[in-house]
């Protein structure tokens, strides 16, 4: 099965409330995905910084870690820790080196995602706990995905967790399952894209980011996908300023949509959307199969 | 239910559940005085009044989640919105009436009764459809109609991809442009007696003099997949 929620705003004075809302959907796609969830958020970012999403255990000692990246790096960076991750500003162009640093002092840890303003959190449990865990609603942004995981294709554990990273403020949800997944990762690990986990949804993301790369917006990038990505599949994505809706042109993964003045807004059921405001007079449709919807914030 | 005022019987989801709304509407004897029932804050809840037995209104306000209206008999239920995934499923008789758009599966397997739509259904509209009049004022997704057996499917608007695959029976009026036919569907000719039954069923729809008649096409049956047939295998 499989849920998943999506919210891009247009108005600014509802930045503030994207975790709060992106929270109470995530919270309704519970039975669709009781394994578990996650979500990633599009919040503020400082010229000539990214941010790198860690994960660990609960018990890692971040602060630790960020002293060490501190010391190697000879200057001073910034941490926010949430439960099981922490977000490290860096500079950009010493990314490479915290890299190297993290993989030499903690080994176990995992970097889920890269953006200059994305944030990307995912566990094993319920969607509402793993929300609570990370406090979502707390968080500010000008769009987010989250899904909630009803596992088909791989393990129940974090790494198969949605969403997908593979690129600087890339990722993806994918409910459905691929088919033709194993071809088109060899065709990406021979581009050098390297994939960090056995899940088909991670090579629907990568081959994105490969196109894009390429040149292609998203929007491209998606339309390339029709020809490309073989199975069952309703994915929202999301960019630094962009994100797109699509539907394999069987469409048997369900998607509804609203849009208004105000959000674009992305549910696997609308109940996922009806505490959206002004939502009764929204207008609502399910997206058609095949065809790619984007969105994008003027760079 | 929550609260009567003449005669019509309010059920709030909002303070109640679908499951208490159901059950509620399953005491019903026929014969019941109950006859008008209003719906509140459906808000995207599934199986909202399945299995209904008795020959009264039901009136849903708002948009519902999937399966509205399933296996109904006898009773008549409007929707103000829109419906989710199979709405109708099964019905047997009564009617059905979406004011908004239906999702995907609408009217699936249903044996009786009319299904109106008047915005758009999603893909499969009508899937083993066998004997339920299904109109739809809009348009209708890919794959509507697969395995249809009985009964007829009006659309004033489009039909997408590959409609009627593997159709045994069932008459498809489309008033619009087809995609594509799907296996075993091909175009047929309108005689009187379909006009008739275009008129007939948009009259008891309420639609009577809205649309010519003349306007649709009538898509239906080759026959040719009732049996097997090894040159038919790749058809199957």
């Amino acid at each position: 099965m499989c849920g998943i929620v999506g919210l891009f705003l247009k108005d600014k004075s509802l930045e503030p409330e994207l975790g709060a809302m992106l929270s109470k959907m995530l919270g309704v796609m519970c039975d669709r995905g009781p394994d578990s969830a996650g979500f990633a958020i599009y919040g503020a970012g400082s010229s000539g910084m990214v941010k790198l999403t860690l994960r660990a255990t609960a018990t890692t000692d971040f602060a630790a870690l960020a002293g060490q990246v501190e010391t190697a790096l000879g200057r001073k960076i910034t941490h926010i820790t949430r439960d099981t991750h922490s977000i490290f500003s860096v500079p950009a162009e010493h990314e490479a080196d915290v890299r190297l640093t993290l993989a030499r002092v903690a080994p176990e840890i995992t970097v889920v995602g890269l953006g200059a303003r994305m944030e990307l959190y995912k566990e094993v449990g319920l969607p509402t706990a793993v929300a609570r865990r990370f406090q979502l609603e707390t968080m500010a942004g000008t769009h987010g995905i989250g899904h909630t995981r009803m596992a088909t294709e791989s393990a129940v554990t974090t790494n198969g967790a949605h969403p997908f990273s593979t690129g600087l403020d890339q990722c993806l949800v994918h409910n459905g399952s691929l088919s033709n997944h194993r071809g088109v990762r060899r065709v990406l690990e021979q581009e050098g894209l390297r994939l960090t986990t056995d899940n088909d949804s991670e090579v629907a993301a990568a081959y994105l980011t490969s196109r894009m790369h390429k040149g292609d917006t998203l929007g491209a990038a998606l339309t390339h996908s029709l020809d490309d990505l073989d199975g069952f599949y309703t994915f929202v994505v999301g960019t630094e300023t962009g994100f797109g809706v699509l539907r394999d042109p069987i469409a048997c993964k369900p998607a509804v949509m609203a849009e208004t003045g105000r959000y674009v807004a992305f549910g696997s059921e609308y109940r996922v959307l009806v505490d959206l405001p002004g939502i009764e007079t929204a207008k609502i449709w399910e997206p058609e199969p095949a065809k790619v919807y984007f969105w994008d914030h003027a760079a | 239910m929550n609260s009567r005022f003449e005669n019509i019987c309010t059920f709030d989801l909002a303070n109640a559940t679908v499951r208490q709304l159901n059950q509620a509407l399953h005491d019903l004897k026929s014969g019941t005085g109950e006859t008008h029932w209003k719906i509140l804050n459906c808000r995207g809840l599934h199986s909202v009044a399945v299995g209904l037995n008795v020959p009264i209104v039901v009136e849903v306000d708002g948009n519902v989640g999937y399966y509205c209206g399933g296996m109904n008999q006898h009773a008549s239920i409007i929707v103000s919105g829109n419906a989710g995934v199979g709405v109708a499923e099964n019905m047997m008789s009564g009617l059905m009436h979406i004011k908004g758009d239906a999702s995907q599966a609408a009217g699936a397997t249903a044996q009786g009764g009319m299904l109106i739509i008047d915005g758009n259904a999603s893909a499969r509209c009508g899937i083993s459809m066998k004997g339920i009049d299904i109109i739809v004022k809009g348009s209708i997704g890919h794959m509507s109609a697969f395995m249809a057996q009985a009964g007829t499917l009006t659309v004033l608007g489009d039909a997408g991809e590959s409609l009627g695959d593997s159709i045994y029976e069932a008459r498809l009026y489309v008033r619009g442009s087809v995609a594509s036919l799907g296996s075993d569907c091909i175009e047929k000719q309108v005689r009187d007696e379909h006009q008739a039954q275009i008129f007939e069923k948009l009259k008891a729809a309420g639609m009577a003099g809205e649309v010519d008649v003349c306007e649709f096409k009538r898509y239906g049956s080759a026959r040719n997949l009732y049996h097997f047939h090894v040159d038919n295998a790749s058809s199957y």
